[in-house]
């Protein structure tokens, strides 16, 4: 099987990957970071974001040997270094942006990749930004809430 | 100033600090060693004959540990029905067999005939392609009204026809509901239909049975709302597993929504063929496997009568039902048409005479269950839309009609015409709410802006009414339920004076870990970081009944404030004892036992100190420790009601309806956390809302399924929903539980269709549309608003 190496969290990994596997798969199976969720198999839910070089990505449409060499960030790299959570994680947690919490590590990594590139975002920007993403729970309307906090905060 | 702790608080949800560093620990998370995986061949035609199953090709496959067919499950119990209900000439449904692997015949698409076992998911998968399954197709029933049909394929060859039942409620009452029909001023008709919808919770189910042989003990993870009520069902009904060999674990389940209620075929297997090869066996459902194979919704086809007198007095409600219940009748499938539904069509109102008529039917379709608010939003969608045809009949204000027939609050306790008591209720109060938060008294100006831009804009209102809290267990028992209805809770006071409560509640999203230590946290006047929440383990809990129905707080929150009862009153035994003072002059508040009237105090911790080192204890009349049990059974359902208002706009030119705002007021009597409170009637509301204008589980005639995916089922997203603006400040406390609550978990989703659809008729009423079925998609208003041209 052809090996595959990245950064993922600040740490180096290296795995034995089937040429099918994907990035999902690998973070899940292989390195044991089970924050990053599956929820479809038709790309469409967002349970699944990471960061691939510092820019969103379903992880499910990504093979593993295509981040050869690739920054991964995943939830479990998104706290402060001290443990506690970071400014979005917070905000998700002050404005009850979860309730099942099965979607939330992909709202948590889109939502940084929004404020990455728009540090004030209006509202519809929001929802068009969250779109590939899919709550069942929320409603959003929190979600909107703990997004906009974060942005407040961060601005 | 808000409460920062206990009763009425909103303290951020302890749970979310792992769900959002990625610790939670879901089903698919847990991986037991030396385990293998399975993969389920599953029917592509909705009906056929099994003639031949080839695994030769497929067990040399590379990484195959074992291929199971139906013949293997031979000589083992089926998947159980829950409940039985009598049809209106006093016999009971008709009850076909449902193999954990198809025996002889595939009844639906997704219908599992095959389970393949390898080293990895893909091995099992690749071997699976290899499998020869050979099916002849025989002609399928989808339609409800053509299965019922003389000569119509039947579903299971073994029974008489697709009838599960056809029940009447309140039988007594048909002949004098035609009369009244027959006679009244005016009758309201209307043809509608609940569509048939996939509850989808974000996290796919997921199953992994272990074994061990040396102790002959099972163990099942699975994404459940109710372990103990699985393990019942399991190890009674399908393998014969007594409950002490079967532990059940459902650890942080991603959202249930009904559909993880029920006992699934896969769970069954995954337990049976860990023996079987002794080693775990693990299925983690895809998505697309979750649409063939999770119990669907809804799916009720209707014709609704509402009679009037000449003063505009509601006189009688007649209903028929056509109720789907798919191929195999799922755990409590037919408890949801009839007495989840018909109790409720009294709804709001003081209507003296209700006959509800339902059949429900065989087709070859994925199994029809309990979807959030199950029945209950069935009866409302109807009834709040009969009653808006009614005032546009009668050329009244539909709000007003409302408020004229509404129970008043001096009338509960109400016995309504079908069969329940409501205890309390204040309806005149949630829709004054709604008038204002809603800002009714602008619609006319916001209409006018609307029509400006070219758009027409429309006010729908619902008030519903629902019954959570299920159910008082005698009177289950007598509907037909196979199973009691309380919960159960232990409330353990450790030596130092922390709390661990094990409840029978499930936490899937509900937040039960932050909510149900702010009841302990007022009760004894302690921090809640002393309170801790086990659940979702039989090994750790009492027999338990789980979540759904809203049930929680009302049912287990109950049995955790009988628990807590039981340890304070020891508690101020032994605190008595330490006081040297009798033990009814003993308080307990802020954490300290007084003695009333003196400065004489003890600790709470000093107390649970003196119970497990018991050097200074009445030990002739009391046991050291301090830990109890209690069963709450609940003496009535508990009845939440509201007003929702919804602003929609349609675009005439594309028919594309946008909501533009949302309000809901609420009487979900006392509340123990605004905040979750709040993000349960948004969640439902969203659900709803889904309902009314985007999902829809869509069959073809064959039974294929086309809706089958996230490309075809319209799950609704971020940028399809508006904010909601929602009120919970109209409180009737619930009359018989300690807590006085009633539960709030599904009434988004009952209160919103009917809502929405109201506003959405309500924008097209100038083309005299009378009605739109659900969901109202683009395509079917722009075809409603030509065909009215
Ligand atoms: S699992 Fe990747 S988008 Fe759904
Ligand atoms: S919190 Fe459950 S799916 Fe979003």
């Amino acid at each position: 099987m052809p090996s595959v190496t990245m950064t993922v969290n600040g740490r180096a990994v290296t795995g034995e990957v089937e040429g099918r596997t994907l990035l999902s798969q690998f973070l899940r199976d292989d390195l044991k970071l089970t924050g990053t969720h599956i929820g479809c198999d038709t790309s469409q839910c967002g349970a699944c974001t990471v960061h691939v070089n510092g820019a969103a990505v379903k992880g499910c449409t990504m093979l593993a040997l295509e981040a050869d060499g690739a920054e991964v960030k995943t939830i479990e790299g998104m706290a402060n270094p001290d443990g506690s959570l970071g400014v979005i994680q917070a905000a998700f947690q002050e404005h009850h942006g979860l309730q099942c919490g099965f979607c939330t590590p992909g709202m948590v990594m889109a939502a940084a990749d929004l404020l990455a590139g728009n540090a004030n975002p209006t509202e519809a920007e929001i929802r068009k930004h969250l779109e590939g993403n899919i709550c069942r729970c929320t409603g959003y309307h929190n979600i909107v809430k703990s997004v906009q906090a974060a942005a407040a905060q961060l601005g | 100033m808000p409460k920062d702790h206990g009763i009425g608080a909103s303290p951020k949800r302890r749970e979310d600090v792992r769900f959002l560093t990625g610790n939670g620990k879901y089903t698919d998370d847990i991986n037991a060693p030396n385990q293998t995986y399975v993969y389920f061949v599953r029917s592509d035609v909705a009906h056929g004959t099994i003639n031949k199953i080839d695994t030769s090709d497929a067990e040399k496959m590379p990484g195959v540990v074992r291929i199971f067919t139906g013949a293997d499950f031979e000589g083992v119990g089926g998947v159980p029905c829950g409940w039985q209900v009598t049809d209106r000439f006093g016999e009971p449904m008709q009850e076909p067999a449902h193999p954990v692997l198809a025996q002889g015949k595939v009844r639906h698409v997704g219908d599992p005939i095959v389970a393949v076992v390898a080293e990895t998911l893909e091995q099992a998968r690749d071997a699976a392609e290899v499998l020869e399954v050979d099916i002849t197709e025989l002609p399928a029933v989808i339609d409800m009204k053509e299965a019922l049909k003389e000569g119509a394929p039947k579903v299971h060859d073994d029974l008489t026809s697709n009838l599960c039942y056809d029940w009447g409620f309140v039988e007594e009452n048909r002949e004098a509901v035609d009369e009244a029909i027959k006679n009244a001023a005016h009758v309201t008709t209307l043809e509608l239909r609940n569509n048939r919808l996939v509850a989808n919770p974000m996290e796919p189910r997921v199953a992994i049975g272990e074994y061990d042989a040396s102790n002959d003990e099972y163990t099942l993870y699975t994404t459940s709302q109710n372990p103990h009520v699985i393990r019942l069902l399991m190890g009674a009904f399908v393998l014969g597993i007594p409950e002490h060999k079967l532990r059940v674990v459902s650890p942080d389940v991603g959202g249930g929504f009904g559909t993880k209620i029920f006992h699934y075929a896969e769970e069954a297997f995954c337990t049976f063929a860990a023996k079987a090869i002794n080693r775990p066996v693990k299925w983690t459902s895809s998505r697309s496997e979750a649409f063939m194979s999770d119990a669907h919704g809804r799916d009720h086809v209707t014709k609704i009568e509402l009679a009037l007198d000449k003063d505009n007095n509601f006189l009688a409600v007649r209903t028929d039902t056509y109720a789907n219940m798919g191929a195999y009748l799922s755990t409590f499938a037919p408890s949801v048409p009839t007495w989840l539904h018909g109790t409720l069509m009294a709804g709001n109102y003081t209507t003296p005479l209700i006959y509800v008529n339902v059949k429900a039917v065989f087709t070859n379709t994925v199994p029809v269950d309990a979807y959030r608010g199950a029945g209950r939003p069935e009866a409302s969608f109807q009834l709040e839309r009969v009653i808006d045809k009614a005032a546009r009949e009668l050329g009244v204000d539909p709000i007003a009609l409302r408020r004229q027939n509404f129970i008043k609050p001096d009338q509960f306790p109400y016995a309504t015409p079908v069969a329940v008591e409501y205890d309390t209720g204040n309806y005149d109060a949630t829709m004054d709410k709604i008038e204002e938060i809603a800002d009714l008294a602008g619609f006319e100006a916001r209409k006018a802006e609307s029509a400006k831009n070219g758009k027409l804009r429309g006010l729908g209102i619902a008030h519903y009414i629902e019954a959570c809290g299920i159910a008082p267990s005698n009177l289950v028992g007598q509907l037909g339920a196979r199973a009691g209805l309380y919960e159960s809770a232990t409330v353990r006071v450790n030596a130092t004076g922390s709390i661990s409560v094990m409840t029978g509640s499930h936490s899937h999203g509900q937040g039960h870990e932050t909510a149900f230590p702010q009841v302990i946290a007022e009760m004894i006047g302690i921090d809640e970081s002393q309170i801790d929440i086990v659940h979702g383990d039989t090994a750790k809990i009492p027999m338990g009944m789980g979540t759904y129905g809203s049930r929680s707080l009302a049912v287990g929150g109950s049995a955790m404030v009988k628990a807590a009862e039981k340890v304070i009153a020891k508690a101020k035994k032994i605190a008595a004892h330490l006081l040297e003072a009798g033990e009814d002059d003993i308080e307990l508040a802020n954490g300290e036992f007084t003695v009333a009237g003196t400065d004489k105090s003890v600790a709470w911790g000093d107390v649970t100190l003196a119970a497990y080192v018991p050097h200074n204890y009445p030990l002739e009349d009391l046991e050291p420790g301090l830990e109890e049990t209690a069963f709450y059974d609940p003496a009535n359902f508990t009845y939440p009601s509201g007003a929702y208002a919804c602003e929609v706009e349609v675009d005439p030119e594309t028919g594309k309806v946008e909501v533009c705002s949302f309000a809901a007021a609420d009487d979900f009597g006392n509340i123990i956390n605004p905040m979750i409170v709040d993000g349960q009637v948004h969640g439902g509301i969203a659900q709803g809302i889904g309902q009314a204008l985007l999902e829809n589980c869509v069959y073809d005639s064959d039974g294929q399924l086309l809706s089958g995916s996230y490309m075809d089922y319209t799950m609704p997203r971020a940028d399809d929903l508006p904010n909601y603006t929602v009120d919970h400040s109209c409180q009737t406390p619930c009359t018989h539980n300690p807590l006085g609550v009633k539960g709030c978990g599904e009434a988004g989703a009952i209160g919103s269709p009917p809502a929405v659809i109201n506003a959405v008729v309500d924008a097209l009423s100038d083309y005299g549309i009378t009605h739109i079925d659900m969901p109202a998609t683009p395509a079917r208003v722009w075809e409603a608003i030509q065909a009215a041209k």
